[in-house]
């Protein structure tokens, strides 16, 4: 017989919630990138606004793991659950920050020429979202191999990093009129090589709420 | 009181620390031919707190019992398998029961004290075991008072009745009374569950300082007591005949953790009960 309902109610509540906080960051990240592909200021400073509040749902989260920890005394598997839902949304707060960065830039950019057209970070970025909602949806399932897999896929974002890094160089080499632009696009890929890398911690996460143990997987090169 | 300071610690024992103190082979408990306890296999550590956790009726007293034979006092219980005190079969014949609760004490859910002053009652056991000498007595007395960290609260009024104390103090005066015998395994069975909760975290600490000299092991329905004071937890658990097994049996910091029966998980989550 379930005795603890209320207690076990509020703690699926905490998970929804980091739910929702993943996929306001998912959002943020995508749009910074759309906001950058199409110099869309409005957007961009819009994404900017929006960070404040996923720094609040943060806020809002912890507090209630707070308060349940020394109200409810959580045991065992729930205990880890908690444990593990403190740093996600740690996590997902500096991908949030990441996408508000990207943002920054875009709004740095202004309406300087494009140097090139942008293929390699978009796919950066829908790789790294795509792992942030599969890992997520990992931590739920509480499906460690899953979790372990994914972060392995941060390979994938780390090779298009240094795929970006090596044809910006060659337009610097070439021109350097253009070191400033080409500098800009760096910071925007590695803004989203540091997200991807902070999803692998999001499955390391994923990994100790079943097994219990911190477990360092898929050490990113950078 | 002309104390002298001079006389040998009482705790000062040659004390094998962390080696086995007790041990329990395939222990089985009958109380006729009702089966209490199942097959009962775990080496308790010496100098630690040994926490025995699990659901209402599961056994966790009757194992705690088995433990100083007091089992023996409830007409038709029979002990099968083997338990040891440092590795002597304490279920053997050649075994004085008497000897083995002065090594082996206990302390009671309610405290219990006699009522008599606070002197009395912890001389009483001294008494009873041949020690007549007023001055050996008030040196017990004070010594275990102190350790039991009761004395500051009692030395005033060592002649007054024990049942005019709280029931912290009460509790404490019960420990003091244990330990007055000089035992090396301090059995209790709910010790906190009449106080209030400032007396509870008293007699944690206490038993913290203890568990350095003594080996201490506690039945508690209160599983953040068992996770805040102990060292090692046993999880007992009824079967569908009402038997109570071990269900695990780890690190305190394991069990509450990471525990890796599915069951203990779910006892100590809340997810039955």
């Amino acid at each position: 017989m379930e005795i603890r309902t209320e207690f076990h109610k509020k703690l699926r509540q905490i998970q929804d919630e980091m739910l929702a906080m993943g996929s306001m960051v998912s959002k943020a990240t995508l749009r910074s990138i759309d906001a950058l592909k199409n110099r869309d200021m409005e957007l961009a400073w819009q994404i900017i606004a929006d960070d404040k509040k996923i720094n609040q749902k943060r806020f809002e989260i912890e507090e209630k793991c707070v308060e349940l920890i020394a109200t409810q005394q959580p045991m065992a598997g729930d205990l880890r659950t908690l444990v593990a839902v403190l740093n996600i949304v740690t996590e997902l707060e500096r991908i949030g920050d990441h996408a508000e960065g990207i943002a920054r830039i875009t709004v740095m950019i202004g309406d300087e020429p494009p140097l090139k057209p942008l293929i390699d970070i978009p796919r950066m970025a829908e790789q790294t979202v795509d792992m942030l909602r599969r890992s997520l949806d990992a931590f739920i399932n509480r499906d460690a191999e899953a979790a372990r897999k994914i972060a392995a896929e941060d390979d994938l974002v780390d090779n298009l990093y240094d795929q970006v890094f090596r044809e910006l160089l060659t337009f610097m080499l070439e021109d350097p009129k253009t070191i400033t632009r080409a500098t800009r696009l760096i910071w925007v890929a590695h803004n989203l090589e540091r997200s991807a890398d902070r999803v692998t911690n999001i499955c390391e996460r994923a990994v100790f709420v079943v097994t219990g143990k911190m477990e360092e997987i898929g050490a990113s090169k950078y | 009181m002309g104390i002298n300071l001079d006389v040998p610690d009482i705790s000062a024992r040659p004390v094998q620390r962390c080696s086995t103190k007790i041990k329990a082979e395939k222990a089985n408990l009958f109380y006729g031919t009702f089966q209490a306890l199942r097959d009962i296999t775990l080496d308790i550590p010496s100098c630690a707190i040994t926490a025995i956790i699990g659901p209402s009726g599961c056994g966790k007293s009757s194992l705690l019992r088995i433990f100083n034979r007091m089992n023996d006092l409830i007409p038709g219980a029979r002990v099968e398998g083997n338990v040891e005190l440092d590795g002597i079969p304490i279920y053997d014949a050649k075994i004085d029961v008497a000897d083995l609760r002065k090594r082996v004490g206990m302390v009671f859910q309610k405290p219990n004290p006699f009522p008599m002053s606070v002197f009395e009652n912890v001389a009483y056991g001294p008494r009873r075991h041949g020690i007549k000498n007023r001055g050996q007595l008030e040196e017990i007395v004070e010594k275990s008072l102190r350790h039991a960290a009761l004395w500051e609260e009692v030395k005033d009024k060592l002649g007054q009745s024990a049942l005019a104390l709280s029931g912290g103090q009460q509790q404490r005066l019960c420990i003091a009374r244990v330990l007055a015998v000089e035992p090396e395994v301090i059995l209790m069975d709910e010790p906190c569950s009449a106080l209030d909760p400032v007396a509870t975290l008293k007699i944690e600490d206490l038993m913290r300082d203890l568990s350095q000299d003594y080996t201490i092991i506690i039945v508690t329905h209160n599983m953040q007591q068992a996770a805040r004071v102990s060292d090692m937890t046993a999880f007992i658990m009824m079967e569908p005949d009402r038997a109570g097994v071990l269900v695990e049996y780890g690190p305190t910091a394991q069990i509450f953790t990471n525990p890796k029966d599915k069951r203990t998980e779910d006892y100590i989550t809340g997810r039955f009960g």
